[in-house]
Order: C-alpha cells, then sequence, then structure tokens
C-alpha cells in the first residue's frame, strides 16, 4: 500500500485504473474533468489496458458503457451536473438492462444561473433511476467507494448500476492523503466480471427487448428486489474490503458521537466533516448530539434510521438541494422512513449550502441552535441572504 | 445451373410481427445473409423494436441489444470497444436504425461513431417517416409527400422541405465505405453487404424499405415500388468507398418520376406542376451524383 496526497478525482481514476476497468466512456465537464484526463493518461502509458471511447456527449458516454457492459466488459464514466441531466434517460436505461455501470459524479449546482459550484440537485434528481448512490465525504472514502461499487454493481444478486459522487472542489479538486491499496489486494477483493447475462455472439439472445402489460411490473419488481439485497450486500463487501485493507466507511448510516444523544444532525457529503467538528465542541458543552450521514441515498438506509430514531429526541437533516413544492429530498425520505415507527422524534429540514455556499462552523452551530430549541417552521433555508443583502 | 448469388444462410425468422409487406424485414435479412451469424445487432426504438418480437423471443438467429433512440451510433462504439476487450475480433457489430433515428434524433451519435472511426456497421432502413408510431414526418420524408403531420388541405401540401441528404452527411465524415441499397435489388445489397464485411472501420448503408401503410400502396406492391424508386433515379444505387463515388446501377434512360409517384397514395394529393419540380429536383440529384463518380 502507498499513501498518495490526491484529489477526489484522482482518487475516482485510481480506483477506476486498480478496478481494471475495460471500457471507459466520458465527455468533459467542470469539475469532473481531471477524473478522465487522468484515465487518459493511464491508458495512454499502457499502465491500464482498456479502450477510452472519446464520445461527443454524456447520453452517448453512458449509452456505449451500457452497450460494453453487455457485452460483459468492466465499464466505467464520470460526469457532473448538466452531463448528468443529459444522461437522465440512460440512467434508466442501465439500471433496466440490468448492467453494472459504475460511474463517478461530482455533485455540482444546475443551471441556470450557471453555477460550477457543490449542489447536489444534480444527483438527488436521479434518485428515482434505479441507481445504488453513494455520497463521498473523504478522498479516501470516495477511492474505497468506487472499488466496493464495481463488486456491488456485478454482484450476481445485485446486478445494477452504481454511482459514486463527490462534492465539487471541497472533494474534487482538494488533494488529501490517500492510502492507494495494492493490486493484488485489489485483485483479491475485485475478481473479473463473470460474463452471465451478458450478449454472446452465436446465441440467439436479445437484452432490452419489450413487454406487454402482463409482464413489465415483474421487471420493475426484480430491479426493487435487487436493490432490497443490494443493502446486505453491501455490508458484506465492506466487510470483505476491511479484511483485505484494514478500512471500513461505516456501511449505509455512518453516525458519529450518537451515544446518549437526544438530538442528531443527518448530513450527506463534505458537510459531514464540519459538522463532526460542531458535534464535538457541542458535546464538551455536555450538549447530546450526535451525527449520522447518509452515505448511501440509494438503497435509503430505512431501519439504520429506524434504529437510531427510536432513542433521539429530534433530528435536523441538512439538505444541500430543495425539490421545489416540496423540501429538502433528504428530509422527505426521512420523514418517510419514520412515519411508520411508533416512536417519532421532532424533524426539521435545513436547506444550506446550495450552489457551493459555503457550510462553516457557524452555519452547523445555527441549525443546532434551532434544532434543540425545537423552534422555527419545519423548514429553514439556513444562510439565506436578506433582500437587502443580496442588493 | 445458374449460381446462387444470395447466401442460403438464413438468420432472422420468418416469426416476426412486421406489418404485411414490410420492407423492414428484408434489410434485415439480406443484411444478416451477408454478414453471416458472427455478428450482433444494437437496434433503436423503431420498427424493429417490435418486428424482432416481445420478450422473451426474438425474430434473430444472432444477438440483439436495444438501445435508446437516439444513440445507435454510441452502441456501436460501446460493444466494438467490448468485443475487442474481450477478445472478440472477427465479430461484426452492426447498427440497425430507422430513418428518424438516424437522420434525425440519431445524427449526433452517428456523426461521433464515424468520427471516431469505430470499426462497425450502421445500417439506416429508410421507410422516409416515424413509422412506428403511425407516420409521422421526419427528416428523410421527400418533398410533397403526405404524413400524419404534413396532411394535405387547403393550406398544406404535404411536406414542403426536400429529403435531408444522410449520404452526403455522411461522406463528408470519410467513412471507410457507404452504400445505399434497396430490397428490391437483393444481389446488389448482398453483394455491398459482403463488401461491407470485408473492410475496416467506420461503414454505413442506406437502405430504402418500403412501407405499405405509410406510403399508402397495396401490400403486394413493395418491390414493384422499390424497383420504381431506382429505375426512376429518386433512389440511386451507389456506393462510396475511400471516398470515391460508383454508381451500381445504371440505366439508359431513367423512368419518369411520375410513375412512382402515382403508384403511391402519399403523393395522390400532387399535380402536374408539382411533379415537375419534383423531377427537376431529381434530375439535379443525378446529374450531381454523376458527376461526383468522375471525381478521382
Amino acid at each position: 500500500m502507498v499513501e498518495l496526497v490526491i484529489s477526489g478525482n484522482y482518487a475516482q481514476s485510481y480506483a477506476a485504473k486498480l478496478a481494471r476497468v475495460q471500457v471507459v466512456s466520458a465527455y468533459p465537464i467542470t469539475p469532473q474533468t481531471s477524473i478522465v484526463e487522468k484515465i487518459a493518461e493511464f491508458v495512454a502509458s499502457g499502465e491500464l489496458p482498456a479502450q477510452y471511447i472519446k464520445v461527443e456527449s454524456e447520453h452517448s458516454a453512458m449509452q456505449a458503457c451500457i452497450s460494453a457492459s453487455a457485452l460483459g466488459a468492466r465499464t466505467y464514466t464520470a460526469t457532473s451536473s448538466q452531463g448528468l441531466l443529459l444522461m437522465h434517460e440512460l440512467l434508466h436505461w442501465a439500471s433496466g438492462a440490468r448492467t453494472p455501470v459504475v460511474m463517478g459524479v461530482v455533485n455540482r449546482a444546475v443551471a441556470p444561473p450557471w453555477s460550477i459550484w457543490t449542489d447536489h440537485g444534480d444527483t438527488i434528481s436521479q434518485r428515482d433511476t434505479g441507481w445504488i448512490t453513494f455520497y463521498g465525504e473523504s478522498n479516501q472514502e470516495v477511492l474505497d467507494t468506487t472499488l466496493m461499487a464495481f463488486r456491488l454493481a456485478e454482484h450476481p444478486d445485485v446486478r445494477l448500476p452504481v454511482m459514486v459522487t463527490e462534492d465539487a472542489f471541497y472533494l474534487s479538486h482538494t488533494v488529501e492523503p490517500v492510502d492507494i491499496p495494492t493490486q493484488a489486494q485489489v485483485d483479491e477483493f475485485l475478481p473479473p466480471r463473470d460474463l452471465q447475462f451478458t450478449l454472446q455472439p452465436g446465441t440467439p439472445t436479445r437484452l432490452g427487448s419489450f413487454v406487454g402489460p402482463d409482464l413489465y411490473m415483474e421487471f420493475r419488481h426484480k430491479i426493487a428486489r435487487a436493490m432490497e439485497r443490494s443493502r446486505r450486500v453491501f455490508l458484506e463487501i465492506e466487510e470483505d474490503y476491511r479484511r483485505i485493507t484494514g478500512r471500513s466507511h461505516g456501511g449505509l448510516l455512518p453516525t458519529y458521537r450518537t451515544e446518549g444523544a437526544d438530538t442528531v444532525l443527518i448530513t450527506m457529503g463534505t458537510a459531514t466533516t464540519t459538522a463532526k467538528g460542531v458535534v464535538e465542541e457541542l458535546r464538551e458543552r455536555g450538549k447530546k448530539v450526535g451525527l449520522a450521514k447518509l452515505r448511501a441515498f440509494r438503497p435509503f438506509p430505512v431501519e439504520e434510521l429506524r434504529e437510531l430514531a427510536s432513542t433521539v429526541d429530534r433530528i435536523g437533516i441538512l439538505d444541500r438541494s430543495f425539490t421545489f413544492g416540496a423540501a429538502g429530498s433528504a428530509y422527505t425520505e426521512v420523514a418517510g422512513a419514520l412515519y411508520p415507527t411508533p416512536h417519532r422524534p421532532l424533524l426539521r429540514d435545513f436547506v444550506a449550502g446550495l450552489g457551493g455556499r459555503d457550510i462553516t462552523p457557524l452555519t452547523i452551530h445555527e441549525i443546532f441552535t434551532e434544532l434543540l430549541a425545537g423552534k422555527g417552521g419545519e423548514v429553514t433555508w439556513t444562510g439565506l441572504k436578506t433582500r437587502k443583502e443580496v442588493a | 445451373m445458374a449460381r446462387l448469388t444470395i447466401p442460403a444462410i438464413e438468420l432472422m425468422s420468418s416469426g416476426h410481427s412486421a406489418c404485411p409487406g414490410c420492407g423492414a424485414p428484408l434489410v434485415m435479412r439480406y443484411l444478416l445473409k451477408g454478414l453471416g451469424p458472427n455478428t450482433i445487432v444494437t437496434v433503436p426504438a423503431c420498427c424493429w423494436t417490435v418486428i424482432a418480437t416481445p420478450f422473451p423471443t426474438t425474430a434473430l438467429d444472432v444477438p440483439m441489444l436495444d438501445n435508446a433512440f437516439e444513440a445507435t451510433g454510441a452502441s456501436i462504439s460501446g460493444l466494438r470497444a467490448a468485443a475487442d476487450m474481450l477478445g472478440l475480433k472477427d465479430v461484426t457489430i452492426v447498427g440497425f436504425a430507422g430513418d428518424g433515428g438516424t437522420v434525425d434524433i440519431g445524427l449526433q451519435a452517428l456523426s461521433g461513431m464515424l468520427e471516431r472511426r469505430t470499426d462497425g456497421i450502421y445500417v439506416m432502413y429508410d421507410n422516409e417517416a416515424y413509422m412506428n408510431t403511425g407516420v409521422q414526418r421526419s427528416g428523410a420524408t421527400p418533398e410533397g409527400a403526405w404524413t400524419t403531420t404534413t396532411p394535405v388541405d387547403a393550406v398544406s401540401r404535404g411536406k414542403a422541405e426536400q429529403k435531408k441528404d444522410i449520404m452526403a452527411i455522411v461522406a463528408a465524415h470519410r467513412p471507410a465505405y457507404a452504400a445505399t441499397v434497396n430490397v428490391a435489388f437483393p444481389e446488389d445489397f448482398v453483394k455491398k453487404v459482403e463488401k461491407a464485411r470485408s473492410i475496416h472501420g467506420p461503414r454505413f448503408i442506406h437502405a430504402l424499405a418500403p412501407c405499405p401503410p405509410g406510403w399508402r400502396y397495396s401490400s403486394e406492391k413493395t418491390i414493384e415500388i422499390g424497383r420504381l424508386a431506382t429505375d426512376t433515379n429518386v433512389f440511386p444505387l451507389y456506393e462510396i468507398e475511400d471516398g470515391k463515388y460508383r454508381i451500381t446501377r445504371k440505366l439508359g434512360k431513367a423512368k419518369p418520376v411520375a410513375e412512382y409517384l402515382k403508384a403511391q397514395g402519399r403523393f395522390g394529393h400532387l399535380n402536374e406542376a408539382e411533379i415537375a419540380e419534383i423531377q427537376a429536383q431529381v434530375d439535379a440529384n443525378w446529374k450531381r451524383l454523376v458527376t461526383l463518380e468522375t471525381l478521382p
């Protein structure tokens, strides 16, 4: 194992190389570009024996990955924001065709107005596409989760595409020390793809096809079941990863200082690290606060959340995107998960950090103050400027 | 005994679900005769999505992958890349798309595949409108044709614009090989497919596929109308190999376009002046093609 000081984007690139991806198909978009530039270097130097298809759009990038995957190749692509939105049709296609494509996504705001900064609106709006989706907190977690993503996607009980997301610039362009597993370790962890259910020349099979109302529901239900199975499979995979590399990142809903907590903040991505520092401070001041991180948004960690919620009085949810006409998506998902439980803590939604506005320790303090007081409205836009401040 | 010029192998079964008289299954049948069994076909939304028959059946004896409407070119590139990585060097990758899926919504992906020099064959079967959705005009619909979105009424005379010249667009990408084929000329069709198979690089085949319900003619007349399309110079048969044009069927004197137009209900409203205008356009296109053939 070596330690390199690399960006979140390079963490993606190194993971793809270590996974021995066979087909990469990508189109450039800020802030994703250095992921695919690095992979292009790996391919150009011969370090990564792969086909790199320089497509003319993200839509084609995903189609090329799906088709290559249908024939049995391990495939990878990466994108962000508008590029992810252009892929939307093909995201449904990848899960519908059960092709285990792995994709890195840099979370970036959606235009207009143009913004290249962190926001979860791009990935959250893909939540119904049948992709297993992870939000990374650190460059190390991004690398490790990407390696796990290949094994999860290709697992015979799952066979679904997986996206591993990282926040724009906070991770994508910030360097951190990252332990790079050896190729031997990764090879032990991640065997080559099995070629069951792939197209075989000479064998008359059709992948995709069409069905009437007599079968469509059953196809969808199979995806639903695979997504359910992915919860267990992921935990097994992460345990195996820990056995080989010594590292694990705590499953679908890692928690921090939740022992004896009466108030918990739920975060996603890089805001988690900031919030951990604030939790630490508040704990020192005797506040019984803790934190849980939505590492996976799909499958949504329903059971883990219910267990956590059963012992707390208040839960705040930090949403880095907003669903117009409703609330932040993490909030509505948490509320939906907890409604059928007998003990329903007070829930508050805090929308913050849109379009790359920094979520600072002060922001988190403000959120905890409101949350601990249990006052205010159901949804609060934290850090919103007044009309005067904007002018 | 005459030598059979059409290979006997059948890689498409008769149990498909095309309309009676449909030209599209003939395109697939002749194509696969020319390509043989070591072929993978990728198909977007088009009539063939349905013709291939629903899950769990298939009308093809080769693997078929469904791809998104606008992404056939990308699908060919993806399959080729995977085949190369998996050691399937000899497999022929074929995209099989309709005219709308090619000249309209799929043009970008086609251009990308050609520009990337993907080693694969893109086949456009051209029934000159969105037929699977029920006869809406496409960029490949010829001028004057009735469709459901170019009705013939008080202030509308069918499609007002000319057919998009996809062969010229493809030729501008300098493909390894490009050809027009017509289901009414199977020997020419198969010969070109066999030639395409022997060449590596991006290849394109533009196949005319007459459509009885869309063109409004009786289903037994598909071959007759197909022949008229070529023999009136409306749909000339030619190929482009390494940039060099070669017309593969030349008549001393072409038949009048009116014969072709009057055989189809979609042109039934055209008056003599309109027919003369179309004749002039066909003559000009032919003259241009003959000139292209003289270029080195």
